[in-house]
């Protein structure tokens, strides 16, 4: 059920380094323009693509994505067309893995089993969901598991090695590590205890192991892969998209470039750490 | 909405997930769990300490000014029985006002922050942040913060910091710093986002103080009962005044913080009809805040509950004259009462509720909150068509001296 997740980290591991896990978010700054986006960053370098669903009220991201999603939901971006643009991207590409990234409000409101059937036809592999945590897994995280979709845990550094068992009993997939206490795009993190963070997890699962929050520069990117599995970056990319803007917060010529720019520096960081082969 | 069951009681809730029927839970960030696990033991063993609450009995005798008076609102009600008898019923409740305006700070969010700043204190936190609407909640916070010395951060959003500038003043003498939140629809709901987004960020020193029954567990449940004190003493003093229980009770619910304390010691006194009065704005067919008449169950702010979300589940602009009610979500606890059809969910338009702000000024020389505005333009309504040894309660949660300058530019008078 994890497959296409499961062969990506294997081939990374195969290239003996970390994976680039990049985020943008769905009809950001139109549908078109993030599908083209979509389209264009596994062959920037992305390794996994995480696609945002658009909320109102994201009370874990930070400006830049607060204001990504207000654009998208600006110019019409709903959960149904998120999934469509998910459909068009899976058309052209059968390998990257998908996963989408929100709040449970829009999915609950969608209908949870609907949802999973829809997302599962769209050719999503995982989902993030911020507001569920492992004491709400009935509400999605078990229903999602059976229906054969990732769902992939948030562990932070207020998780500690009491509760980790908790946190990653019905994860899938990868760990996602929240590299500081903090609203995404904010604080850079201090790597060495990331490097240690990642270790302890490692203790607890099999799964690999990805870092994101604060990771804004090739630079960072490398300085993650050390110790990590993977790499994600979110509002750097939305920083360098909105940067390109019109007065009208419109897509101009030079948007998906901005981003892929960016998404080629970051693939170069992540591939300058050499890592052990698979153990 | 009755379809389910009815419980042998309506006051054991929520259960050890925090839910009161589907409603209520624990939908944060991980970051946030372990916070609300540690804040949950914390108030439980608070709860069963004598010494906690020798030290709130004290301080809300002697800072806050409790009890509150029940007061039996002499001209209103001569005036509803007039408009019984004009009505051809002759009849007209005996209507109680319970005085929680008269509270140090001038509305019932000091019961609540009292409790919340003393456990702060046991928990050992020194930094306290919240959320603020109209500026009530914000100023109690402040207010408990000087008393004790804590750091206090308000959070407000800017829309709301405009219209209630009086608050905000207050705020700032008692020390307190106010930021202005401009995310979102920067009202109510982007100041609770924004305090969640400081919390997560500082997770090791603050606290967060929430103003009404809504948020993740244990908030609404310990809101709720450090609010309870309201309803506790309107029994007591309804007895020695009348020898009985109230037959019915009416407070306005945006959160619902100072109509679930009325309510609750009463949910399972079946006789008792209970009538909570929601925000409909400009009317329940244009923008409005009552999101139980007119939402539906949703995800927001660590809870499940009734919302106002459209078909995409993406929140929808609340609107009130209120800024105390100005709210696209209602505590849990209300949404499962609601369901359950143990309380009455009804409405008063913002008009009604400056009509009845006008009416009991002048018959009772008592300025409501336009937040309590709702629930007295609900007494009207409904005290004329009961007979006249019926005993009607309203909660006056708060005063309407911070609303005056907005009302008197709603009725064309320059103040400035």
């Amino acid at each position: 059920m994890t497959k296409r997740i499961e062969a990506r980290f294997e081939k990374c591991r195969s290239e003996g380094r970390a994976a680039l896990v990049t985020y943008v978010m769905a009809g950001d700054p139109d549908p078109e323009t993030s599908l083209q986006i979509l389209k264009s960053l596994p062959k920037a370098g992305a390794d996994i693509v995480e696609f945002g669903l658009p909320f109102t009220d994201p009370m874990a991201d930070g400006p830049a994505i607060q204001a990504a999603g207000l654009r998208a939901l600006k110019v019409g971006q709903n959960t149904v067309k998120t999934l469509e643009l998910i459909r068009r991207f899976r058309a052209d590409d059968a390998e990257t893995p998908v996963i989408l990234m929100g709040y449970f409000n829009p999915i609950y409101t969608y209908g949870v089993d609907r949802f999973l059937a829809d997302a599962k036809d769209a050719g999503i592999d995982g989902l993030i969901v911020v507001d569920l945590p492992p004491e709400e897994d009935d509400e999605l995280c078990l229903p999602a598991l059976k229906a054969g979709l990732a769902f992939i845990r948030l562990a932070t550094p207020t998780t500690d090695d009491r509760r980790l068992p908790a946190v990653l009993a019905n994860t899938a997939g990868f760990v996602y590590y929240v590299s500081i206490t903090g609203i995404t795009g904010a604080a850079t993190p201090d790597f060495g205890k990331v490097a240690t963070a990642v270790e302890r997890i490692k203790r607890h699962t099999p799964l690999p192991v990805v870092v994101g929050f604060g990771v804004k520069s090739g630079a960072h990117a490398a300085a993650v892969a050390q110790g990590a599995d993977g790499v994600v970056v979110g509002s750097a990319l939305i920083d360098a998209l909105k940067g390109t803007l019109d007065a009208e917060e419109r897509a101009t010529s030079r948007t998906v470039e901005a981003v892929t720019t960016l998404v080629k520096e970051l693939s170069e960081g992540v591939r300058s750490v050499a890592k052990r082969a698979a153990a | 909405m009755t379809a389910q069951a009815q419980p042998n009681s309506f006051r054991t809730g929520p259960d050890e997930g925090g839910h009161f029927g589907m409603f209520g839970g624990r939908f944060v960030a991980e970051t946030l769990m372990p916070l609300i696990l540690d804040l949950e033991k914390a108030y439980n063993e608070a709860k069963a300490d004598p010494a906690f609450h020798a030290e709130m009995a004290s301080m809300m005798t002697h800072y806050i000014g409790r009890p509150s008076p029940l007061y039996f609102a002499e001209r209103m009600t001569e005036h509803l029985r007039e408009v019984s008898t004009a009505s051809g019923l002759s009849g007209g409740a005996k209507v109680y006002f319970k005085r929680e305006e008269l509270n140090h700070t001038g509305a019932h969010k000091v019961n609540n922050v009292l409790g919340q700043i003393l456990l702060a204190r046991r928990m050992g936190k020194k930094r306290i942040i919240a959320e603020t609407g109209a500026g009530q909640h914000g100023v109690a916070t402040a207010t408990l913060c000087a008393r004790y010395g804590l750091e206090c951060i308000v959070y407000m959003g800017a829309v709301d910091v405009e219209r209630q500038k009086p608050n905000v003043f207050r705020m700032n003498m008692l020390g307190a710093k106010v930021v202005p939140v401009q995310s979102g629809t920067r009202t109510l709901k982007d100041a609770m986002n924004e305090a969640l987004r400081d919390w997560v960020t500082n997770v090791a020193d603050t606290f967060y103080c929430i103003g009404t029954v809504a948020g993740p567990h244990p908030y609404p449940a310990m809101v709720r009962d450090f609010q309870c004190v309201i309803g506790n003493e309107t029994r007591e003093q309804m007895m020695q005044a009348e020898g009985r229980l109230p037959d019915s009770l009416v407070a306005c619910v945006g959160g619902g913080s100072n109509a679930i304390g009325l309510f609750h010691p009463f949910l399972d006194d079946r006789g008792v009809e209970i009538y909570g009065v929601e925000a409909a704005g400009h009317g329940l067919d244009k923008l409005h805040a009552a999101s139980l008449t007119g939402g539906r169950p949703g995800v927001l702010h660590g809870n499940r509950t009734y919302l106002l979300v459209n078909e995409d589940g993406q929140i929808q602009d609340a609107h009130s004259i209120s800024a105390g009610l100005d709210y696209p979500g209602i505590g849990p606890e209300h949404a499962w009462l609601h369901d359950v059809g143990r309380v009455n969910y009804i409405s008063a338009t913002d008009q009604e509720a400056l009509d009845a702000f006008q009416l009991c000024s002048r018959l009772e020389g008592i300025l409501p909150a336009l937040e309590s505005s709702h629930a007295i333009a609900k007494v009207i309504e409904l005290a004329p068509k009961k007979p006249k040894d019926h005993l009607m309660v309203v909660n006056i949660s708060g005063r309407g001296d911070k609303d005056v300058p907005q009302i008197a530019e709603i009725l064309g008078t320059d103040i400035r």
